[in-house]
């Protein structure tokens, strides 16, 4: 492949789509006759529905109808039907289903009407009567139900903690310097921009063409036709743009179970979109305590760690997150203890939200080698590079690739780490404390098999496709340049779609691992349609290629060339027109090379440093400079990597910093619920912000060699921020987000 | 959100005829940002709305005794980025400036920022008790929800009714007003019963028992304008708003502080006047003339400012989440008192 356009800084190829409003989202979506559904929340978190009064609802012109459980079509009995390809281990939660309640804010009834703002009247006089029965949501409260998490098909991505090794009680016990130490994290919700909306277009013959937002479109088809048992043919899903997903769209979400239901029972199209609160009505970032116990050498030599996790979940499902492996296969230490333990509570069933698992345990982690560098006397990188290992000690075999080491390094240098003054609250100007503050990222770089087709048109354009999803990360754009470079033509020559579910299938966009697994999908399907063009001019009269295998032609300016002979070249409208005119097409899936994976540890890595500035008097904190370096093998496009890692960069700030969605346990009920009060950074929080790609390669992780850069940028920035915090104040804060009232 | 009628008279007569017609179930509505939210949420029902836009309220006026008249229409950015404020009454433009965001200001008024209404979690989700937004069934259940409850945001001080008992722990969330409280401002208002004029400190009410109320206002009452007295306390003034992110949050706690400095002798100067309000932990901007008085005569310095801060603080009381707010509003009336007197620099 000659590399024109891979490697370099495009800008988004959907971008003017977006900026201009061309780009359509789910709710955007429109039918003749559209209905629209308004859903109704529970305001009670346990019991039962006593009563539904629908009659004032009804009694408004425009309400077609209202659904509850008590009128809701038969639908599948099993809770095998409801489990969607993302779904944990345990019995999925099933919209309308009974009398239930379950968690604050369920669903419990939708009104149907020809307009929004009388479904949205109309929802307002749904009366409903409940027998509340004792809930509980407090994590902290119910730390002694704490248990193993059910281990499911989701352990194949999620492996369970890794096993003990040495004997870390004896190693603890005997370490010259010991660290004990705790972590608490609350809950966060997604709040991608987009409002989760589904537009259901019944079509003549019941056939249902679905808007969805969703980070997998085959998901949701694969949903929907389980739970309303509808064959996969008569259900589309498209989902061309979405606006954020952060994991949120990783499930199919109860609004695209009823607007389904709705449709399918009025036979006509309806639109469901949730309101600002409801976003906070479903899947979360858990809530965690976390302990770490660390046992070192006067040198810094780890001997010993122990790292468990408590983490929520619903009553339902047991979710789980890897969250306490990181530290194990970061750090040598030879004497090691993992635990990760669930506590199932009244609340829905948390989801993975960017970097799950990842930002928490390494949050932690980082935080505590942090403290242990302290008692230490030692500068926190040396500590790092201490411990530092090139082999995974928890699966015992070498890593695909880490240029942590180089990370720290680069990122160091371009920080000036070494003008660090070691004491805490020894930087100041005025009131205002000064810290510098560093930590490590890790994340995973999986691949999964995808499929993808291609298609050169009549016209020597090429059209490659695959149902993966764009949420915003920049698939689009870099589909596009693997595309344009492995047949030689240019951009604006090629056209990448995703989201559909008439296009060949692909995993969700999650994971971090999109890039990889569709990249490869759309490279391998290219290069079986540069076969295929091999294969028409070796046909032709005198063919220079006749002889020729596909390792000896290569693709550059829209024509395939004899690499021996780079002379010898022909058009590629010139095989287009060889093959009679008529488009080329060839589909392909890439596979996962297990067998070489498996082998290794695959991860991404980051290291990062963060200046804050800390009011002494009044605890306000502001980061006023961070640099990430960033090990993610191959970067494909520098400007859309970038601003991935500046996201998840703004993100650390956010979860280090103002991040929490607040429950009254007494109600069970989030009470900040909406934007104005669920606080993320502003423009005015964020400063200095610095990316580093460090230079890796990696011939494992996938054909292409990249890694995927989703979520590895908020990793390590909450630990870092709090280390930076602490070297300015003196006070270490074990409960996020650290707001001005913790640190007065 | 329920159906409404919807007026849009251009005299402030007829709006206060179209509201006086149906003095319960109708509402003047100018930027909206406030009000939408609310009947969105169902915490306002209006059957009516009296759009006032049209009523020639939207002028910033030189008044004879060297005051200004902010007209209730003008819109929050208007007033803030105004020369004549910006000139004489920069701690007015600081504390707007301070507030909600850019297109934010550029739709709220003057008239309706006053009005804004409390952000306690509990007023806005109908679903969950509140003294204040109760005032029958569909409003939602009677009691305080955030008493013991999530509290961060909420009143420090004036909280407690006459008998002892306390029904709402709600603040009034405007940073405008903090300043409009330290300038001594007076609102100007029309109603059937002719004009009148409110000062700002009687204008916002304590709850009491009587928390439905955020204001004196009679029924049917429209603000016409807002007047600053001609001293602005335009050298020594800040305006410090603390909060949990750097913009685009309410207060925790804001301080508004407004000094005359006077050379006393050669070893320096003498603070002459001295104005002092905050926000963020009451029913309404908390001013005090006694802290004030123990300012006026006294050097600048940290221990007299701490000792107004105390005084200006007495009788705080915090409900488990918001009890940092006691140490934090001493603190920060301190250095708003320091940057005011030019002793710390303004960020
Ligand atoms: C997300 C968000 C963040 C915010 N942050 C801040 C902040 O940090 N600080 C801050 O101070 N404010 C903040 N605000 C509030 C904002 O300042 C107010 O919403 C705004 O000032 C209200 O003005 P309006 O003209 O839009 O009022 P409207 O919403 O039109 O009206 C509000 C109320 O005032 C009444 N009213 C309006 N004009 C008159 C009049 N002339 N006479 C009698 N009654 C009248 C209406 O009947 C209504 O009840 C924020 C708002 C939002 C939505
Ligand atoms: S503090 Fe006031 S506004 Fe909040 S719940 Fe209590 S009564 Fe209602």
């Amino acid at each position: 492949m000659h590399n024109q356009v891979i490697g370099k800084p495009i800008s988004r190829v959907d971008g003017r789509a977006k900026v201009t409003g061309k780009a359509k989202y789910a709710a955007e979506f429109t039918a003749p006759d559209l209905l629209h559904g308004v859903v109704v929340s529970s305001t009670i978190t346990k019991g039962r529905i006593t009563h539904i009064d629908t009659g004032d609802a009804l009694a408004l012109d425009g309400v077609v109808k209202v659904f509850t459980h008590q009128n809701r079509p038969k639908l599948a009995w099993f809770d095998m039907s409801y489990k969607d390809l993302d779904a944990p281990p345990g019995s999925p939660f099933r919209p309308l289903h009974n009398d239930r309640i379950k968690y604050n804010g369920q669903p419990v009834a939708l009104v149907v009407a020809e307009t929004f703002e009388q479904a949205r009247y109309a929802a307002s006089l749904v009366k409903i009567e409940y027998a509340q029965e004792p809930h509980e949501t407090d994590l902290q409260h119910h730390l002694d139900t704490a248990r193993k998490p059910a281990s499911g098909l989701a352990s194949l991505l999620k492996p369970p903690p890794p096993k003990a090794r040495g004997n870390f009680d004896k190693a603890f016990t005997e370490a010259p310097v010991q660290l004990s130490t705790g972590y608490v994290h609350g809950f966060e919700h997604h709040n991608p921009m987009e409002l989760f909306s589904s537009t259901v277009v019944y079509g003549k013959d019941g056939k249902l063409t679905i808007y969805d937002k969703t980070q997998g479109a085959p998901n949701s088809q694969f949903y929907v036709s389980q739970v309303f048992n509808i064959p996969f043919r008569d259900v589309r899903v498209v989902s061309p743009y979405v606006g954020g997903g952060f994991g949120s769209g990783l499930r199919p979400q109860y609004q695209l179970f009823l607007a389904v239901m709705a449709a399918r029972e009025l036979k006509q199209s309806v639109r469901v979109s949730l309101t600002r609160q409801q976003m906070f009505t479903f899947g979360h970032r858990p809530a965690t305590v976390q302990h770490i116990d660390l046992g070192a050498q006067p040198d810094g030599t780890l001997d010993a760690l122990r790292h468990a996790a408590t983490a929520e979940t619903s009553r339902f499902e047991d979710y789980i997150e890897v969250v306490v492996n990181w530290s194990g296969a970061l750090y040598k230490a030879p004497n090691a203890q993992f635990d990760y333990n669930v506590v199932p509570l009244d609340q829905y069933t948390p989801l993975d939200m960017r970097a799950p698992g990842g930002v928490t345990g390494m949050s932690a982690i980082e935080c505590a080698m942090d403290e242990l560098s302290y008692k230490l006397g030692m500068d926190p990188l040396e500590l790092r590079l201490k411990n530092y290992t090139e082999e995974d000690p928890n699966e015992k075999r070498p890593f695909s690739s880490k240029q942590l080491r180089a990370c720290y390094q680069q990122a160091a240098e371009r920080f000036g780490w070494t003008k660090r003054s070691p004491e805490p609250r020894s930087m100041r100007e005025g009131h205002t404390l000064i810290g510098w503050g560093m930590a490590t990222g890790v994340w995973d770089a999986n691949q999964l098999p995808a499929r993808a087709e291609a298609v050169l048109t009549v016209n020597g354009k090429l059209r490659v496709s695959s149902a993966t999803a764009d949420i915003g990360t920049g698939t689009y754009t870099i589909m596009t340049q693997i595309a344009a470079d492995t047949l030689g033509l240019p951009l604006e020559d090629v056209l990448f779609r995703l989201g559909d579910t008439d296009m060949p299938l692909a995993p969700f966009q999650g994971g971090s691992l999109t890039a990889g697994t569709v990249g490869s999908a759309v490279k391998i399907v290219c290069e079986d349609l540069g076969k295929e063009l091999l294969k028409l001019a070796r046909k032709m009269p005198n063919s220079p290629f006749a002889k020729a295998k596909f390792d000896d032609v290569f693709f550059v300016e829209k024509q395939m060339r004899l690499k021996a002979d780079p002379s010898v070249r022909i058009d590629l409208q010139t095989l287009v027109d060889q093959n009679g005119g008529r488009a080329i097409r060839t589909t392909a899936t890439s596979m996962t090379n297990s067998l070489k994976q498996g082998k290794y540890t695959r991860y991404a890595h980051s290291a990062v440093f963060v200046e804050v500035q800390v009011d002494e008097d009044l605890g306000t904190v502001k980061v006023t400079r961070a640099v990430t370096a960033v090990a993610a093998g191959r970067i494909l496009n520098p400007k859309t990597a970038r601003s991935q890692i500046i996201g998840g960069m703004v993100w650390g700030i956010s979860k280090a910093l103002e991040e929490e969605t607040v429950m009254d346990h007494r109600y069970g009920r989030f009470m900040n619920h909406n934007l104005a009060e669920y606080h993320v950074p502003v423009c005015a929080d964020i400063h200095e912000l610095d990316v580093l790609f460090v230079e890796e390669h990696d011939d494992v992780v996938n054909p292409l060699g990249v890694k995927g850069v989703g979520e590895i940028g908020i990793v390590g920035m909450p630990a870092a921020i709090a280390n930076a915090i602490f070297h300015a104040t003196g006070k270490r804060v074990h409960e996020l987000p650290i707001t001005l009232d913790k640190l007065m | 959100m329920k159906p409404f009628q919807y007026l849009r008279p251009t005299g402030v007569d007829a709006a206060v005829r179209d509201l006086t017609a149906q003095p319960d179930a109708a509402k003047f509505i100018a930027g909206g940002t406030n009000l939408i939210d609310l009947m969105k949420e169902h915490v306002e029902q209006p059957t009516t709305l009296v759009d006032i836009n049209r009523l020639p309220l939207a002028t910033v006026e030189e008044l004879e005794d060297g005051g200004l008249r902010l007209g209730a229409l003008v819109t929050n950015a208007d007033t803030a980025y105004h020369p004549l404020v910006e000139q004489r009454y920069p701690l007015l433009s600081k504390a707007i400036l301070a507030g909600a965001s850019a297109q934010l200001r550029n739709m709220a008024t003057n008239g309706g920022n006053l009005f804004q209404r409390t952000r306690c979690y509990y007023f806005y989700d109908t679903s969950m008790p509140c003294n204040k937004r109760h005032s029958g069934p569909s409003q939602g259940p009677a009691g305080c929800g955030a008493l013991h409850g999530y509290n961060r945001i909420h009143a420090i001080l004036g909280t407690e009714s006459a008998d002892g008992n306390v029904h709402c722990i709600a603040t009034h969330p405007s940073d405008m007003c903090v300043a409009l409280a330290a300038l001594e401002a007076v609102v100007r208002v029309s109603g059937p019963q002719g004009e009148r004029t409110i000062p700002i400190a009687d204008f916002h009410r304590l709850p009491g028992d009587t928390p439905q109320h955020d204001n004196t206002l009679r029924p049917g009452e429209l603000v016409t304008a807002i007047d600053l007295p001609a001293n602005g306390f335009s050298h020594y003034n800040s305006y410090l708003k603390l909060r949990d992110r750097a913009s685009y949050a309410f207060a925790l706690v804001s301080v508004a502080a407004a000094l005359e400095l006077e050379r006393s002798d050669a070893s320096g100067d003498q603070i002459s006047a001295a104005r002092l309000a905050m926000g963020g932990v009451a029913h309404k901007p908390w001013r005090k003339t006694e802290a004030e008085a123990l300012l006026v005569g006294q050097r600048p310095t940290p221990d007299v400012f701490g000792r107004a801060a105390d005084a200006l603080l007495d009788g705080a009381q915090g409900y488990g989440h918001n009890t940092f707010k006691i140490e934090l509003a001493k603190r920060a009336i301190v250095r708003a008192l320091s940057q005011a007197a030019k002793l710390e620099p303004t960020e």
